[in-house]
């Protein structure tokens, strides 16, 4: 019984969400590997073969892998599939839009964002943006899964040393190509890593009063920024910032929610964060039933007021 | 150019859903039930292409129990031409939803299938990945602007960390995200004039489909419940907790 952890890389290094993941096929019982599929990816593989508990890094080193197309990556997973009794992937955009291709073309069930590994074929997963757990158990020879990574703790970056092997790149599909990437430039910690995060609600107004008052405070923390769905479908905030069932789902040590009253989206997002703080001047808000310490308050003048506190 | 547009039947999203004392699933009895939303945008997303002279029918797509007729219903009065039933009360997985559309898909030569990214009820994020796999089609998943040509659809994705855009050769499957579109307001004229469109059903043996469940759902649990904690007066108070109480600053 081998388990295969599919890496999230940026072609130089390892993403923090494959450490999860890795944490996740230790629990499934067996023997951990790890594929890192990319373009002059060596370096993330040399990372990759570091990573407490995996014992054998395969690199696969191709063109047609540089802009991580589901096609292309798929192909490259199915390529060495048969070797093994799990694949597992971060919950991440790329593994959500690679995983349910594999498990397509192997004729077997995907066990989507599991929290919890029972044992080698029983796993549990909130349905219904986390108003349900759900245990389910998979009869499929393979188990592809999808990792949410805030279930799982990081494995050690560093400490291993497993054998780096090399396998063929796959060829190019010819019908999908890449055009273009636009990144939000931040020198903020990415949503999915930070320690704190900071988000804002519909209450800012606009993306001017958003920035105006929510950076300071996510400075001084040195926090991610985040946003309600409400606040990103107004445009005060960029897509990628979306904190919630549909968008990113975090479990930072602190989350100060300003002005953000609590849909259960929303809430699915974020509940599982250590240590939760609502700022909000309507005391019925539904995002105190789940914050440790509420302050009822307007956020424009408590958010600057806390960040001159610090 | 045809069109289709998978379409789910789900509970209503403004239901907060209560799991059963006896732990075998969530009580949906009763409940409001509507389309998924993620669907509705592809619906839209799909009479919209129609309106723009791209497309000449769309075609909306159910599986699932008689009552998603309704759904089609919605679908239809958005502006889908006609629709589809495959009708089972068998539970469905997105591997047999896929494999549903896939069969569908080879018995109408649509040019794009445009589907939700995800269910609110399962919150899987499968079927259209699963679907393009079956049918050997690209994919562009989470769309956010969608630019359909003759041979060619050019899609913007939200991906982690910002956008990125994908060419794709035709045919191929596209799965919306929340920013692709604003559904419209259907309307009563509509509502009566999707009733008298075209409804086609089919049975799972029709199409040749297995869609015997694969995942055995053990048990479906409560969350661990989240208390309330307490409000603090001001903002001195609050720093005050988070050092020295919770000690996360």
């Amino acid at each position: 019984m081998t388990a295969l952890v599919i890496a999230e890389h940026d072609h130089a290094s390892i993403k923090p969400a494959t450490l999860n993941t890795v944490t996740a096929a230790i629990a499934c019982g067996g023997e951990v590997h790890v594929l890192v599929a990319g373009a002059n990816a060596a370096e993330a593989a040399k990372a990759a073969a570091q990573i407490a508990g995996v014992t054998k890094v395969i690199a696969a080193d191709s063109p047609s892998l540089a802009e991580n197309l589901a096609e292309n990556v798929a192909a490259q997973v199915l390529a060495i599939a048969a070797n093994y009794s799990h694949i597992l992937f971060p919950s991440t955009a790329n593994g959500k839009n690679v995983a349910p291709r594999v498990a397509a073309k192997l004729d077997v069930a995907q066990i989507s964002d599991i929290t919890k590994v029972d044992s080698p074929d029983t796993f549990e997963r909130p349905i219904y943006a986390g108003n349900a757990v759900a245990t389910v158990q998979s009869s499929d020879a393979t188990k592809v899964i999808t990792v949410r990574t805030t279930g799982f703790d990081a494995a050690a970056a560093t400490g291993g040393s497993a054998t780096v092997e090399t396998a063929e790149g796959v060829a190019d599909s010819g019908k999908s190509s890449f055009v273009g990437r636009e990144v939000t430039k931040s020198e903020r910690p990415e949503l999915t890593a930070a320690k704190i995060i900071v988000s804002g609600g519909r209450a800012l107004g606009s993306a001017e009063k958003f920035m105006e008052v929510m950076a300071p405070l996510a400075d001084k923390l040195n926090a991610g920024l985040g946003a309600s769905r409400a606040a990103v479908d107004a445009g005060y905030a960029p897509n990628d910032w979306q904190v919630g069932q549909t968008g990113k789902i975090v479990a930072p040590q602190l989350y100060i929610a300003a002005g953000i009253s609590g849909a259960i989206q929303h809430l699915a997002g974020m509940k599982d964060s250590k240590v939760i703080v609502a700022i909000n001047k309507d005391e019925e808000a539904p995002i105190f039933s789940v914050a440790d310490y509420g302050l009822v308050a307007d956020l424009f003048v408590a958010v600057p007021e806390l960040a001159s506190a610090l | 150019m045809k069109i289709l547009v998978p379409v789910k039947r789900v509970v209503d999203y403004n239901v907060k859903v209560r799991v059963k004392s006896d732990g075998t699933g969530v009580d949906i009895a009763n409940v409001k039930m509507s389309m998924n939303p993620f669907d509705e945008i592809a619906v839209e997303e799909a009479v919209r292409l129609k309106e723009k002279g791209v497309v000449t029918e769309v075609i909306a797509v159910s599986c699932g129990d008689a009552k998603c007729q309704e759904t089609l219903r919605t679908a239809m009065a958005i502006g889908a031409d006609r629709g589809i039933l495959v009708e089972t009360t068998e539970e469905l997985q997105p591997l047999a939803v896929a494999k549903l559309l896939k069969a569908l898909v080879d018995k109408e030569q649509p040019q794009l299938i445009i589907l939700g990214k995800q269910a609110i009820d399962d919150d899987a994020n499968q079927t259209g990945q699963m679907l393009a796999a079956l049918a050997d089609l690209p994919q562009a998943t989470f769309a956010s602007k969608v630019d359909l040509a003759a041979d060619k659809v050019t899609v913007s994705r939200e991906v982690d960390g910002g956008m990125e855009t994908l060419t794709l050769t035709l045919p191929a499957v596209i799965t919306t995200d929340l920013r692709l579109n604003e559904p419209r307001y259907v309307t009563l004229p509509n509502i009566m004039k999707a009733k008298k469109k075209q409804l086609d059903t089919f049975k799972p043996e029709d199409l040749g489909v297995d869609v015997k469940p694969r995942l055995k759902t053990l048990k479906v649990s409560e969350p661990p419940k989240r208390g309330a904690g307490i409000k603090v007066p001001d903002v001195a108070a609050l720093v005050d907790k988070l050092k020295n109480e919770a000690k996360v600053i």
